[in-house]
């Protein structure tokens, strides 16, 4: 009986905690959200400008943009999985852990002899049932996300190595490592970039169109008050970390299919990758905002970058040093456009 | 009321499916069917094989997280129970120097006849290695040098500079009687010394052939992954070399992927430490990988053979010298298609 009056009540707080997501500030935060996306898109525009003029021939042929956005595919689906757990308040320190765990277990000699379907099933149900295992611990057993996660960064590293006994699983899937290859590109885009695409969009569609995108920022903003206006925050928690742990196990795949085997080394510091693309694409850190398209711009940010570097022959020193001061430089720049528009 | 049994219907349907796939998925990490990296015992017969004294060996090494470690734990087991007068103590792996002088310390205390020693980092390890010495424990110090030559009686390992030099040197042979040709270089981690000797090595080999220009140099970190992405950068930067030297045969996996992702193959391409995939590669013929320069992980069974000839107080046979020599740097080999044969047992996976 008292259901309604209750929910009316709690109107107040939760679109609070939905800032992102509500009508009224819906054009202020749009034009926020432009200023932010430009800004990454200009950051974007002066290194391609700056590739065009140091290796003109190589770095604006079809081919290397080819290149670029299957080098961003892999962490490209990593991040937007990191993405939805940072907008809740949360974050997942074992992303690359479970794609290292999951690419090796669905690369031992037992799995290929599922060929295909036996792989990509295996590197899924793998990624998601880490998440699963961190969910569980985070939303029920009440420990830290970051703890939680740390632990799964440990125990799925050491169970990948105990997998493969510290050897390289080669692929002999044709089918699988076929993907990979020139022949399977349609209409000259690589399949990988195409997943890539998909899991880009859907996040997109989930996180803006959705109750379940709303849940996931107002869980963030505030989730004390979310849990007042009747989102079970705890099992909205369980389902993020599943997320993250599916986009960790689809990236094992394209990973499986991108180097042709599964080796306990994968995914190294995919964590810390993942959360600085997300964080230069706009998303707090501290939850309740987030943005799939900045994380995928933030992405391509990264990976050019390192494509830049490698077509000049930079030292890998000068490439780590200018990639930080680069993290540095957007930051700074998306704060000051953000500054100058509020 | 109809409810729960339709409830409890789904929650055993789910169980079942949960326990099923994990059934499933747990059968699917053994990696055992295949045959595996045989620990290479062919190496040349030891002087003295019939049974002397009995001996303690304590064997420390980092952990074996990748292929080659692996395989230098594998030689030393062998080679160890091939001598019915030889004892093993072995120390799981660690990758922790605190944890490693512990595991060495303990063995001190066990008092083992002779240690053999991989340290996970050889400077820091170094004060563990004098105490072994001075309480009467001869060292062998596997690879990875230690800073004090007192703290070790015998030092056996890899040539990180001749790999460099053989591996530009048959790339030089190659392309001799080529103009203007052009080199490329895949490297392995810039942040060890190793990787910085394999550079310069390669470096000198090619100032005697005036004809060839290193055009590129990017580094990659041992990983396949790495080996992929860098190498894919590469051949995006250069659209026409004709040799390239990758560092490590682990990265080589990637970067072999990468070339064929790119579907090219005008140019040829040696490896580094001689992994059985870049073995299988060579003997097979159809990938740009036409040779890879050792750096033999059977350098631990030599190391048992050593600690064997020091625990026995024997010398070892070939040489005239009554005691082994306190260094042994070991050759790095080019294995080709033709002398791939031979060398293949040693590959490691």
């Amino acid at each position: 009986m008292t259901q309604p009056a209750t929910a009316a009540q709690q109107e107040a707080p939760t679109s609070a905690a939905e800032s992102a997501g509500t009508q009224e500030s819906s054009r202020r935060l749009g034009l926020r959200w432009d200023v932010r996306s430009l800004s990454l898109l200009g950051v974007l525009a002066v290194l391609v400008a700056v590739g065009g003029i140091t290796a003109p021939d190589e770095f604006l042929a079809t081919s290397n943009l080819q290149l670029v956005l299957t080098q961003a595919s892999v962490i490209g689906v990593v991040t937007v999985g990191m993405t939805f757990v940072i907008t809740s308040g949360g974050i997942d320190l074992s992303v690359g852990a479970i794609v290292a765990l999951a690419s090796v277990w669905a690369t031992t000699v037992a799995t290929q002899e599922f060929g295909f379907a036996g792989i990509l099933f295996t590197a899924v149900i793998v990624g998601v049932g880490c998440g699963l295992v961190n969910g569980l611990l985070i939303a029920y057993g009440r420990m830290v996300p970051f703890i939680a996660t740390l632990a799964m960064l440990a125990s799925a590293r050491g169970l990948a190595l105990q997998i493969t006994d510290g050897s390289t699983q080669i692929v002999s899937v044709e089918s699988v490592l076929d993907l990979g290859a020139r022949d399977a590109y349609i209409l000259g885009i690589p399949p990988l970039v195409l997943i890539f695409a998909a899991v880009t969009v859907i996040g997109w569609l989930l996180l803006n169109r959705t109750t379940f995108g709303r849940r996931t920022v107002a869980v963030g903003g505030n989730a004390e008050a979310a849990r007042l206006a009747g989102i079970d925050v705890r099992r909205q928690r369980l389902y993020l970390y599943l997320l993250s742990g599916l986009c960790c196990g689809i990236a094992a795949f394209m990973l499986i299919v991108l180097a042709g085997s599964g080796q306990n080394t994968n995914g190294n510091l995919y964590e810390l990758d993942a959360i600085a693309a997300a964080i230069i694409g706009g998303t707090l850190l501290s939850g309740g905002r987030g943005t799939v398209i900045g994380s995928v711009l933030g992405v391509l940010i990264f990976t050019t970058i390192t494509n830049i570097f490698a077509l000049n022959n930079l030292e890998t020193a000068v490439q780590q040093i200018a990639k930080g001061a680069i993290i540095v430089a957007a930051v700074l720049v998306q704060r000051r456009s953000l500054h100058g528009d509020a | 009321m109809a409810r729960i049994p339709s409830t409890s219907r789904r929650a055993l349907l789910f169980g079942t499916a949960a326990v099923s796939t994990g059934a499933l998925l747990t059968a699917c990490t053994s990696n055992e069917p295949k045959n595996k990296a045989q620990a290479a015992d062919n190496a040349a017969p030891v002087a003295d094989d019939k049974p002397g004294k009995q001996v303690t060996i304590g064997f420390a090494g980092p952990q074996a997280d990748h292929g080659w470690l692996n395989a230098i734990n594998d030689n030393a087991k062998s080679r160890a129970e091939e001598y019915s007068d030889v004892t093993l103590e072995i120390t799981e792996g660690a990758n922790d120097t605190a944890a490693q002088i512990g595991q060495i310390e303990t063995l001190i205390n066990k008092k083992v006849d002779v240690l053999v020693v991989l340290p996970a980092d050889g400077k820091a390890l170094t004060q563990v290695g004098l105490k072994a010495m001075r309480a009467g424990i001869p060292v062998v110090n596997l690879d990875r040098i230690f800073n004090s030559p007192q703290a070790y009686r015998c030092w056996i390992g890899g040539d990180n500079y001749g790999m460099g030099l053989n591996a530009g040197t048959y790339i030089g042979e190659q392309l001799k009687d080529k103009k203007n040709a052009k080199v490329v270089e895949l490297a392995g981690l810039d942040n060890l010394e190793l990787t910085q000797q394999r550079t310069k090595g390669f470096d000198d080999a090619l100032k005697n052939y005036p004809n060839i220009k290193k055009v590129a140099r990017q580094a990659a970190d041992f990983t396949v992954e790495s080996g992929q992405a860098k190498m894919a950068q590469l051949l995006q930067a250069q659209s026409k070399f004709d040799a390239l030297w990758n560092h490590d045969d682990d990265q080589g996996v990637g970067a072999l992927r990468a070339i064929d992702q790119a579907g090219r193959d005008d140019f040829l391409m040696v490896g580094g430490a001689g992994a059985k995939s870049a073995m299988d590669a060579i003997k097979a013929g159809n990938s740009v990988l036409k040779a890879t320069v050792l750096y033999p992980p059977t350098m631990a069974a030599s190391a048992i053979d050593l600690a064997r000839a020091l625990g026995q107080g024997k010398g070892v046979g070939g040489l005239a010298e009554f005691e082994i020599p306190t260094s042994l740097t070991l050759y790095s080999a080019v294995v080709t298609k033709d002398n791939v044969d031979q060398y293949l047992p040693t590959g490691f996976i």
